[in-house]
């Protein structure tokens, strides 16, 4: 199958899956107790004019199918109304909170490659010795300990008994030095558990890579074996690591829900939590709808890199 | 025996190990079913319901490998070989010594008792914990540890120790009772998608696709946004999550099992789809999803202590690990560091027992898979 086709055959597969998270996003005002009407005002009580106007605003009068399709019109465009709430504009909402737990992720995605990487490596040219062993209580260690706890206790030593760090984001903007400084604890918290991930991850795939035939070969022809683990051994070993990247983009976002919470980080995962105990529940569905979206966008993008690396997964 | 009888009026295929049920000794069929044979005669075996679980496991190890020839010797079955492997794995055996001790300790934490309308039935009258966990003031709030408090006390003046033995209740039945449901409901889903095929596979995929696309926790928060708070709706929101993950891995492992050559001959003899689901399909397609359910009872406590974490798990006072923590980050820039570091020791070497005694799980059940494929601790 050509490369083309191939992408062609994933998006196909790709539609209807974005099509059913937007369809369950949107279910979900409609699955609250009670009727939808209250969650889009609010819970409080309005004048009937008002309700009047938020229910031709809504469509509600109209039958469910058709409310989906208006509603699915507006999404394409991001426009997602106004936050009962807060009075304010849910996609701005958004928007504004996106790029710092972008900033978060982004930062804690690379600190577990940075940790996990080569920590996957020596466990796997080491493989049974104390290093490999030691680096397998670490990963076990950083998979078990919550993560939540782990910010906490961070928080803890270097916030409140050290004082090295502050233990509220400085008011400054995302790209500063103060803010970079701040961030320090959070990426730690949130890389943790996938730096474990990565390097277990990479060592199996190392050591399965190591017995095959061309690494002999290559040893045969007098390579120096830091260049065989490094140039061919590595390179093949890497590919689980980015097949997994949707699932680290998912577990991230996941994290960020909590950590943002500890450290009071202006973002999304703040934005959510905040909005449920808020009951605020346009912006919780557009917060949703964003996050599933990306993880299926991710998926999609990893499979095509996926298949432009290694042309045998194109069947 | 609970054997069907055949009819007699049919016409029936004589297959060598399959016409008399006396020689129902797991042995038998194996050393029997050499070459060609092997396949069917094992196939034949498993085939007729038996009462003894030993002669039915037995048989389906054997048809694992192919020559047909059981590696464990006549009379073993394979949950007997796999509890003697998992026995001399010594990191799992620490696992699941710490997660008796734990269960131990809950169970015996403060007396259980069933109280009907005026009678009050006591099933277990120990009191381990010194304390009532929810009775506050028991001592000064905020005080670090003490041997009268050996954890300290919270800001309510609450008996940390107590609390946190306790605790363990919720984290342990929470966990149990979600795995096992999500179990129920993605075992039979994931078999069914995948011994069937068609539509009916297309329908609960996407389905899954769909589920998956959410993470974890995000899905979790969300149907508890719609459900409200409370243990059985916990319980709900961890098995909506839970579910897909089972699903998934089981129709991958059930689509290479229904060609074997086992399937076909059960099929060939007019056995029920369901029967063949049951005690053909399912039996050698499980042991991934095992694996993967011990290991996610971690997570599900990880996401139920998450969820309480952000105080949307269970009710803000009760003595859950996470939601003991909610009011940490407050106690915690105070100062108070005892209110957090505990209730997160806890948590901690639960998850950590519990990965151990999957890593042990995986290795006994499956020797040939690497036992570290950590893909499956993500979800």
């Amino acid at each position: 199958m050509s490369l083309g086709r191939y992408v062609l055959t994933r998006i196909s597969v790709a539609v209807p899956v974005l099509l059913g998270v937007t369809a369950l996003t949107f279910s979900f005002i409609h699955a609250l107790p009670g009727d939808p009407i209250d969650a889009l005002v609010g819970f409080r009580s309005v004048s009937p004019a008002t309700e009047a106007s938020i229910r031709a605003e809504y469509h509600l009068d109209r039958p469910l199918w058709e409310q989906y399709l208006l509603w699915l019109r507006n999404v394409l465009v991001l426009e997602f109304g106004e936050s009962p709430v807060t009075g304010r504009n849910v996609a701005a909402t958004v928007g504004r909170r996106l790029p710092a737990t972008l900033a978060l992720g982004g930062a804690a995605w690379l600190l577990a490659l940075a940790i996990g990487v080569p920590t996957g490596i020596v466990a796997a040219v080491r493989r049974g010795g104390p290093a490999d062993e030691l680096s397998r209580l670490a990963a076990l260690a950083g998979i078990a300990t919550p993560n939540f706890w782990l910010g906490l206790v961070l928080l803890l030593v270097f916030g409140v008994r050290l004082g090295w760090v502050r233990v509220i984001p400085p008011d400054a903007p995302l790209a500063s030095p103060a803010m970079a400084k701040f961030m320090l604890l959070p990426t730690i918290t949130l890389g943790t558990a996938s730096a474990a991930v990565v390097t277990r991850l990479l060592r199996s795939s190392m050591i399965a890579e190591l017995d095959a035939a061309y690494v002999r070969t290559a040893r045969a022809k007098g390579l120096r074996e830091r260049t065989v683990i490094l140039k061919h051994v590595l390179r093949n070993a890497l590919l689980p690591v980015v097949t997994i990247t949707g699932l680290q983009l998912a577990f991230l976002i996941d994290g960020a829900v909590v950590v943002e919470r500890i450290f009071s980080w202006p973002g999304m995962g703040r934005l959510l939590v905040r909005s449920i105990l808020q009951r605020d529940y346009p912006v919780i569905q557009a917060g949703v709808l964003l996050v599933g979206v990306s993880i299926v966008l991710a998926n999609l993008l990893v499979d095509i890199v996926y298949a432009v690396l290694d042309p045998r997964i194109r069947y | 025996m609970s054997d069907r009888r055949p009819t007699t009026d049919r016409g029936r295929i004589r297959i060598v190990g399959f016409e008399d049920a006396d020689s129902d000794r797991p042995g038998d069929a194996n050393s029997n079913g050499d070459g060609d044979e092997s396949p069917a005669a094992t196939a034949g075996r498993t085939a007729r319901p038996t009462a003894d679980p030993e002669s039915r496991t037995g048989p389906t190890a054997a048809a694992r490998s192919p020559s047909g020839t059981a590696l464990e010797g006549p009379g073993r079955s394979r949950s007997a070989g796999a509890w003697q492997r998992f026995r001399r794995n010594r990191t799992a055996m620490a696992g699941l010594t710490i997660i008796a001790v734990m269960a131990v300790l809950a169970v015996f934490a403060r007396p259980i008792e069933v109280s009907t309308a005026e009678y009050t039935i006591t099933l277990q009258p120990v009191s381990l914990a010194p304390y009532d966990p929810a009775q506050p003031f028991v001592g000064p709030a905020n005080a670090p540890p003490s041997w009268d408090h050996p954890f300290g006390t919270d800001w309510a003046g609450r008996d940390q120790f107590s609390r946190v033995l306790v605790g363990g209740r919720y984290t342990l039945t929470v966990g149990l009772v979600a795995v096992s449901l999500a179990l129920g409901v993605g075992v039979p889903l994931g078999a069914i998608a995948g011994y069937f095929g068609g539509w009916v596979d297309e329908i609960i995929m996407r389905l899954v696709d769909v589920l998956y696309a959410f993470p974890f926790l995000i899905l979790a928060i969300g149907t508890v946004a719609i459900l409200g708070r409370g243990f059985w709706k916990l319980v709900v929101a961890l098995v909506v999550t839970g579910w897909i993950g089972y699903a998934r891995l089981l129709r991958g492992e059930v689509l290479s099992v229904r060609e074997r050559e086992y399937v076909t001959a059960a099929r060939a003899l007019g056995i029920p789809d369901r029967t063949i689901i049951r005690r053909h399909v399912v039996p050698n397609a499980i042991t991934p999803v095992v694996v993967q359910a011990t290991l996610n009872v971690g997570t599900v406590v990880l996401t139920a202590a998450a969820l309480g974490f952000l105080g949307l798990g269970l009710e803000a006072d009760t003595a859950e690990w996470g939601a003991m923590l909610s009011r940490g980050r407050d106690s915690l820039l105070q100062g108070h560091w005892h209110v957090t570091v505990f209730p997160g020791i806890a948590i901690f070497l639960f998850v950590l027992a519990i990965n151990l005694v999957g890593d042990g799980v995986n290795d006994a059940l499956d020797p040939h898979r690497d036992a570290s494929d950590d893909r499956r601790r993500m979800r």
